[in-house]
């Protein structure tokens, strides 16, 4: 684009270059009641962006908040999805928690230090302007091939950056998920997710309530850093793309922890009016959702806001996106209070503006008219399409397996090792050791485990937290791998003895222009919708992140979905890892000739195909009710959900992680055979039949947890004993757990540490 | 009169430089067999304000002492020039 | 015994180290803003974790110049108990407390991990209530806490005993690999000459109770609550 100055004439060029439809520019027209100037157009431009607006997801998201109204409970959603920056779920007894996942994948493609760690410091933002302070970080990682470099120096440069931001902000990074697949590569994900614990009664709006209350601008200064962010956000990634650098922002979290302690802090005064970050689209989101929320209109003049460089128009200046920023509403007359609350961590706290009557966002330049545009239209009234829909072609061929071709291997001792040293099964321990994960010393349960586990100091109450998803399973079938993606992520919760209590999710898709993606998308959510509402979570928002293509094609469709779940006595928490000597070992759960979409199947035989498992959300419900009312009673001595790499990967991990490397002798599979007539070994083995765990249990407590698994429906299997330093499986494998715990541990690092 | 100072602060000889040796053997894998030696430190360019350049030269080691390096592990140099206020 | 806690911008276990003594140790606790000229009357100061000032010149090296770090000096040099945890030990050897410098961990990364650390000196006050010897699992989390010192400095610490805590196995076996850091000597935490200053890189105030994995920690705050009273 040239070089922009206020003046700059309004061509059809100029319109095309912002990403702006003709239909929308007449539209623009109808509301301005005149020809927009151009710095009116750049705001139209970034608000209207798919990343701001949800223009072309829209429709398919009010699904979420259809679900939500008909879930029994809904009076502990506090904050719904669309609301405000994040949603917000009751946990009793005056508390509520807050939480959000999304998406940074476009920036830290194109620089992952700083993509990624402004990705963590956006997150941040969005739960602490609720109110709400930070007590945990997840994030969801997807790279291409491990074995490329390029995916090395992408995911090198990601957990670093999230290191960088997390670890000084001093909120624990306490896990998330990871995989490599050669449908990322060129695009990586990147969804960070935060969650807050706030007091009920002391939830911020975003909102610009009371005509003459002073507007603040706080934080760092505004530079042309990250110009039209929301709009690069908004399109597929090509070879150019790495020339739009400029694009790509510098966190300085630092600055943001300044600004989190100042906000929290002025969050105890009853100065505070509400609060928005600046980040998507800037200063112009901020003003106009502020305003549009409360109904009001906000007038700021850009000649107060400070600057990191010279020489930058109105039109700049409204479309940065320099990190660490905030806009605060303050009650009129409290300003001396606020000011010195800013001083005190050594912020600059500036006035810029007012709220003021009427509906409008006006945008003034050393008292001169920039920018007036009505602040509802601007933020809530942008364009909506329902886009085509097509299934897509390649799910047919994709869809096929014949299981009589697939030859069982000789050696499965050797099958299971490859499986362990997947580096989307194996230890992600060299990633999570780059993260403070304990810090606030409320960890209880590290990374490695099903879910992380964070303790609330001053109540009995534990959130445990997990991220999933299992984007083959969707790329094969949309609707099903959705319903998988929520149901997995609860039973990881479950598997900890937490209930679940609401759902954030991110969804990365390709460009959904093209009709099969959108198929996807929409299929997807239908798939999520149906788990939701059988396991009565309810959505709190997310975000939705399109366009996430290379020049090889789209990304495995990856809904990435952020789970959260509440144990209300924190004693009754259950490890994933066999804990002692003499446990009984059972799998809970029907095993299937499932082999579709398998870990297996890829590892094994090259093929990524068939049919993923099929996922019965009555077995899924009453698998976890099961788990629950065991935990409940303190029965359960280890719970391990089984995923990918199936029964024999699941035990493996109970052993590999257990505090002293113990084995286990299982024997007795023959019950599991004859429950399922044709049953082959290595969908036993390795099969990744859905709503199934492994737990282990005191021999003492055995007929309680019978009893247990009767009454809620889900058959349990005894198949074998913990103990011993080998994992052995009938006369099919048997591995030193020393082994298994070398080969599972060291895969990353191998490739990884710097020689 | 105004000046540019452009001040380097680096690991002494003595001190292992671990960056500086990771970058190195990154050079040689990418066959710059040439690349027989690099250590990594820290660029600052600063502006400052001072009667003369002896006064000049005087805050900068000041600065140096007091803040800008730490003497148990590093060393640092500076050159400096005048510039047009 | 009372206790304040300094808080610098950008400390992120100030926090940690509060609830660590409030709630667990149960010792009458304050915080004290940077900006303080003064400290309150108090026999220990904790100076905690975190990234003062964003650590972006070098870790602890602005956070010496607070106004309040001149009565830490003065509490220090007066003879009374000082500890640097982390980025806080990383203050105490800018500050000239202690000596040495900390460079990058050998890995060039950030690490986060329990590590077992070996009490070699028991009569100080931070260490009386343990044996010689005696193993710690406590965990670390920094970037930079690989300890240098010259040949002379080490000697010197040596000859007077100041060398309170070393990486070790859990048996107490030191090597390179029980070593997370690269640090001199596998050195993790020194006191001063006069015995009342002590800075180390693992976190104590994260390993003070059982449900966080380990209350070995514990025993380092008891020791100075026990000699302290």
């Amino acid at each position: 684009m040239p070089a922009l100055d206020s003046t700059t004439p309004i061509t059809p060029e100029l319109i095309v270059a912002h990403g702006i439809t003709p239909e929308e520019y007449q539209r623009i027209k109808d509301i301005l009641g005149h020809e927009p100037n151009i710095t009116e157009l750049g705001m139209f431009s970034v608000m209207w962006s798919e990343h701001c607006s949800y223009k072309n997801s829209k429709p398919i998201l009010k699904l979420f908040s259809k679900m939500n109204a008909a879930l029994p409970h809904q009076e502990n959603l506090l904050v719904k999805p669309g609301q405000e920056n994040a949603g917000i779920v009751d946990i009793g007894d005056g508390y509520a928690v807050c939480f959000k996942i999304e998406s940074h994948n476009h920036p830290s493609a194109i620089e992952p230090f700083q993509g990624a760690a402004t990705g963590v410091g956006g997150i941040l933002r969005d739960i602490f302007t609720m109110g709400a302070r930070p007590i945990l970080l997840m994030n969801s990682l997807r790279f291409g091939d491990l074995a490329q470099p390029v995916s090395q120096r992408l995911f090198r440069g990601v957990v670093a950056g999230i290191a960088h931001y997390g670890n000084c902000m001093g909120i624990p990074t306490v896990g998330g998920d990871i995989y490599f697949d050669g449908s990322y590569e060129g695009n990586p994900l990147v969804n960070a997710m935060a969650l807050g614990i706030i007091k009920k009664d002391e939830i911020v709006r975003g909102a610009a309530h009371g005509i003459g209350n002073p507007v603040y601008y706080v934080g760092a200064t505004t530079g042309r850093d990250g110009l039209g962010g929301a709009a690069f956000a908004s399109k597929e990634l090509s070879e150019q793309s790495h020339e739009d650098r400029p694009a790509v922002q510098v966190g300085d979290p630092f600055m943001e922890k300044l600004l989190m302690e100042a906000c929290l802090e002025l969050l105890k005064t009853d100065a505070l009016v509400g609060m928005q970050d600046m980040g998507a689209a800037g200063l112009t989101c901020a003003g106009c959702e502020t305003a549009s929320r409360a109904s009001t209109g906000v007038e700021i003049d850009l000649a107060r806001v400070p600057r990191r460089e010279t020489g930058m128009i109105p039109y700049e200046i409204l479309l940065s996106e320099s990190q660490e920023r905030m806009l605060v509403i303050v009650k009129k007359g409290k300003e001396k209070e606020v000011e010195a609350i800013f001083e005190k961590w050594d912020l600059h706290a500036v006035k810029i503006g007012e709220v003021t009557p009427g509906n409008k966002y006006r945008v003034l330049d050393a008292g001169k008219l920039a920018a007036e545009i009505p602040a509802k239209a601007l933020a809530d009234e942008g364009p909506v399409y329902t886009r085509e829909e097509e299934k897509p072609a390649y799910l047919e061929k994709a869809q096929q397996l014949d299981l009589r071709s697939i030859y069982e291997p000789k050696d499965f001792n050797l099958t299971l090792k490859r499986l362990l040293s997947h580096p989307s099964i194996a230890s992600k321990a060299w990633v999570w050791q780059q993260y403070d994960h304990m810090v606030r010393t409320d960890t209880v349960f590290y990374p490695g485990h099903d879910a992380a586990l964070i303790r609330i100091k001053g109540t009995q109450k534990g959130i445990a937290v997990a991220t999933d998803c299992n984007s083959l399973y969707v790329y094969l079938d949309p609707f099903e791998g959705g319903k998988i993606a929520v149901a997995e992520a609860a039973r990881n919760v479950v598997c900890s003895g937490a209930k679940p209590i609401g759902v954030t999710n991110c969804l990365n898709f390709g460009n959904p222009m093209k009709p099969e993606i959108f198929w996807q998308f929409h299929q997807a959510v239908a798939g999520m919708i149906e788990s939701c509402t059988a396991l009565e979570t309810p959505v709190t928002g997310g975000n939705v992140s399109f366009y996430n293509e290379s020049p090889q094609g789209a990304i495995y469709p990856t809904p990435t979905i952020g789970m959260v779940g509440l144990l209300d006595n924190i004693e009754k928490r259950v490890p994933s890892a066999f804990q002692n000597e003499g446990d009984i070992v059972f799998l809970a759960g029907e095993t299937f000739n499932e082999l579709g979409g398998s870990h297996y199947l890829m590892l094994e035989h090259g093929l990524k195909q068939g049919l993923p498992p099929r996922l019965d959300l009555k077995r899924e419900g009453s698998l976890q009710q099961f788990i629950l009312a065991a935990a409940d009673t303190r029965k359960l001595a280890s719970c391990h959900d089984l995923s990918e790499g199936g029964l024999a990967v699941a035990l493996a991990e109970c052993c590999i992680k257990s505090e002293e490397g113990l084995g286990a002798t299982i024997t007795d599979l023959e019950g599991i055979r004859k429950s399922q007539k044709g049953l082959r070994d290595d969908a036993l083995y390795f099969g990744e039949s859905q709503s199934r765990a492994i737990i282990s249990v005191k021999p003492e407590h055995c007929k309680d947890v019978r009893n247990l698994a009767q009454k809620q429906g889900t058959t349990l299997f005894e198949i074998g004993k913990v103990g011993g330093d080998t994992l052995i499986l009938e006369d099919r494998v048997r591995l030193l757990v020393w082994d298994a715990a070398n080969l599972f541990d060291r895969t990353i690092p191998n490739v990884m540490e710097r020689k | 009169m105004m000046f540019k100072a452009r001040i380097h602060t680096s690991l002494k000889k003595s001190v292992l430089d671990p960056q500086g040796q990771t970058t190195l053997h990154a050079l040689e894998s990418l066959g710059f067999k040439e690349a027989k030696g690099l250590r990594i430190g820290k660029y600052f360019e600063l502006a400052l304000e001072a009667a003369d350049r002896k006064k000049a030269e005087a805050s900068i080691h000041a600065m140096c002492d007091k803040l800008l390096h730490n003497p148990v592990i590093e060393e640092y140099s500076f050159e400096i020039q005048e510039s047009p206020s | 015994m009372k206790a304040a806690v300094i808080v610098f911008p950008g400390s992120n276990c100030d926090t940690d180290c509060f609830h660590a003594l409030r709630d667990v140790v149960k010792v009458p606790v304050e915080y004290v803003w940077h900006k303080s000229q003064d400290l309150p009357k108090v026999d220990l100061v904790v100076i905690p974790g975190g990234f003062s000032y964003g650590d972006y010149l070098r870790t602890g090296a602005i956070a010496r110049f607070s106004p309040v770090m001149e009565s830490v000096i003065k509490h220090a040099n007066d003879g009374r108990a000082v500890i640097g945890i982390c980025n806080g030990f990383q203050i105490l050897l800018e500050s000239g407390l202690l000596p040495g410098a900390m460079l990058r961990n050998k890995t060039l990364e950030f690490i986060c991990k329990h590590t077992w650390i070996r009490t070699e000196e028991n009569l100080t006050i931070f260490t009386g209530q343990m044996e010689p010897g005696e193993t710690l699992c406590v965990p670390i989390a920094h970037g930079e806490g690989n300890y240098y010192c010259d040949d002379d400095t080490l000697k010197s610490l040596h000859d007077n005993s100041q060398v309170v805590f070393r990486y070790s196995s859990e048996e107490g076996k030191l090597g390179e690999e029980f070593n997370p850091n690269g640090s001199r000597d596998h050195i993790a935490g020194i006191v001063n000459k006069k015995k009342n200053v002590l800075g180390m890189m693992p976190h104590p105030e994260r390993s003070s109770e059982d449900i966080l994995g380990s209350s070995d920690g514990r025993k380092i705050f008891e020791s100075i609550l026990t000699a302290l009273e």
